[in-house]
């Protein structure tokens, strides 16, 4: 039984448009246009419990509004949700309990006070036990690496210490669904890892669901088997990220080194030449052609060396969003 | 339930005393930025010399510094709270914790009453010194009543900001409400002028709205100043009642909107 369940969910909603100039700003004050922005157009997935699940987009593709949606903060326009079998947007005390949205930008932490003190508050409003406090706290700030840092006014926390933080408060109450918005947006390659890390291990332990979103790809796939692909509201993929990559990138890097520079032109006819760096060449190749391509470079070319790679899963994303071409 | 309810309370109030305490410096800012009564003490104790008010000098001192404590006693500042909130958009986190959000600004407001008061008493007792002509000791009797009268006042300037704060959900800038509304509330609470020295229509007529007890109400208890108690506990506990009413629908009408808007 799938744990997440949408079902055809659509969002509308308004966004005041103004025209530039001062006309405009007083035709704003007087009387407000509104634009109807579609921001979420008719997505259905599930996902089954214990799921990693990769939420990709660009930015404004939908993935918060759905998020948000998910976690109950708004409203569907249409289409039906359910998450651990509650609808969100009733915000019941036992869905509450169930669920974590961990915001990359925003934070819950009283940013004057040691991060323990707002634990506490989180303790006391999800009515866990001094004992159980301590446990947990012991537990989750011993995977996070945040020993001996709770006692330190938040302020004092270096930005990963303040991100992994907000992640233990998020989930002191042991949260069987975690949202995640960008956990990891701002931070330096150590913390990232520190987080992904630790989202790995909470999901092995605590055999909960994991949603998250991030501009990161190496989060993606370091931790989720599965992606979600959404692109101007609409869901364009639903898979394992091979299968993307597979299905928007059916092309090969073929690098080569030759013993002397040539000419584009020359190059051109092998395939299309990505870059060119006096005797270093980088040739993108369809996927079909990759046998034919590569032996008909090794007995035309002088070549020193050669080496196929797959093409980074950020490079195949931007190009799938930038051309929007996608049609599933 | 009783137990999970007291424990809840004691930690919130905990942590946000400590909190609060980490601002000493500008509570004593806050305190002293309190001090327009003492003030106007000052002008309207050179206005009585002439002694066409009803109220001698004395009087109008202690009236003043009652003033003082009781705008000490019921600082309101959650408006601006929760503007922030709504416009940052961090209102989302605190709505998908199972309590409402508005727990975390009385316990912020409660807790800095208690860091607050000894800077009062100790501006109150600094007064004394310069002015002992003053000096009194209410009665015990006085006391109580006057500590559970400030107390309502409280929660009814606190369930009035509180609801205008909701507007926040449909404009950007909710305190503007707040800053109009305080126009009124200088000058019908008794903060400038106590309500004895109004005409009397124009006294009758400010009775009928909220602002004279917020202020003018609990400061008369506390001096001696004859009230109407049970007509001023009716009017406070139907303010309070009817704001109340108010904020609640106009709460689940924010949030249907906030909602809309995308949270």
């Amino acid at each position: 039984m799938p744990i997440i369940e949408a079902q055809n969910l659509s969002k509308v909603y308004p966004v005041a448009v103004k025209e530039p100039g001062i006309a405009g700003t007083i035709t704003h004050f007087f009387r407000r246009t509104y634009r109807q922005i579609k921001a979420v157009q008719d997505v259905s997935f599930e996902i089954a419990a214990g799921e990693v699940v990769g939420f990709l987009g660009p930015n404004g593709a939908g993935k918060t509004t759905t998020l948000k949606m998910l976690t109950g903060l708004i409203h569907p326009s249409s289409g039906l949700v359910k998450v651990a079998g509650h609808v969100p947007f009733r915000r019941q005390e036992a869905f509450l309990q169930k669920i974590t949205l961990v915001m990359g930008q925003k934070q819950q932490l009283i940013w004057d006070l040691p991060a323990i003190d707002s634990l506490k508050i989180n303790a006391a409003v999800y009515n866990i036990s001094d004992r159980e406090f301590r446990k947990r706290v012991g537990e989750l700030s011993e995977m996070l690496s945040l020993e001996g840092k709770l006692n330190q006014p938040v302020r004092k926390l270096s930005l990963g210490e303040r991100m992994k933080a907000e992640i233990l408060a998020a989930l002191l109450h042991r949260p069987l669904v975690l949202f995640l918005d960008e956990p990891t947006l701002g931070l330096d390659v150590n913390a990232q890892v520190g987080v992904r890390d630790f989202l790995r291990e909470y999901n092995q332990r605590y055999q909960a669901t994991v949603l998250l979103t991030s501009h990161y790809m190496a989060d993606i796939t370091a931790l989720c088997q599965r992606v979600l692909l959404i692109h101007q509201g609409k869901l364009m993929y639903d898979g394992s990220l091979d299968g993307l990559l597979e299905k928007f990138a059916p092309y090969r890097e073929v690098h080569v080194e030759l013993t002397q520079p040539l000419s584009k032109q020359r190059l051109m006819f092998y395939g299309d030449v990505q870059k060119l760096d006096g005797r270093m060449v980088c040739f993108m190749v369809q996927q079909e052609e990759l046998t034919r391509t590569v032996s008909r470079i090794l007995a035309d070319l002088d070549v020193i060396d050669l080496k196929v790679t797959e093409p980074p899963v950020e490079e195949v994303i931007g190009r799938v969003f930038q051309a929007g071409v996608v049609s599933s | 339930m009783m137990k999970r309810l007291i424990k809840t309370t004691l930690t919130f109030l905990s942590v946000y005393y400590a909190y609060m305490v980490e601002y000493r410096a500008e509570l004593i800012l806050w305190v002293l930025a309190g001090s327009l009564p003492i003030i106007l003490m000052g002008v309207w104790i050179q206005a009585a010399q002439g002694g066409q008010f009803g109220l001698t000098p004395v009087d109008f001192a202690r009236y003043f510094l009652a003033v003082f404590l009781v705008r000490q006693f019921t600082v309101v500042w959650v408006i601006w709270e929760v503007e922030r909130e709504v416009v940052e958009g961090k209102l989302s986190n605190r709505l998908l914790q199972p309590i409402d959000p508005v727990w975390h600004h009385v316990a912020a407001h409660v807790s800095e009453r208690a860091a607050r008061i000894p800077f009062a008493i100790l501006l109150v007792g600094l007064f004394f010194i310069l002015y002992p002509q003053a000096f009194w000791i209410p009665s015990l009797g006085t006391l109580l009543l006057f500590s559970f009268v400030v107390i309502l006042a409280f929660i009814l300037r606190f369930v009035i900001q509180h609801t205008f704060s909701i507007f926040s959900f449909w404009t950007e800038r909710a305190s503007a409400i707040e800053n109009f509304w305080f126009l009124f509330f200088l000058f019908l609470s008794g903060m400038i002028a106590p309500l004895e020295v109004f005409p009397e229509p124009v006294r009758t007529v400010v009775l009928l709205t909220p602002f004279p007890y917020l202020i003018n109400f609990p400061a008369s208890i506390l001096v001696g100043i004859p009230v109407n108690l049970t007509q001023g506990l009716l009017s406070m506990i139907g303010w309070i009642v009817l704001f109340l009413g108010l904020n609640r629908w106009l709460w689940r009408q924010g949030l249907k909107r906030y909602s809309g808007m995308g949270a």
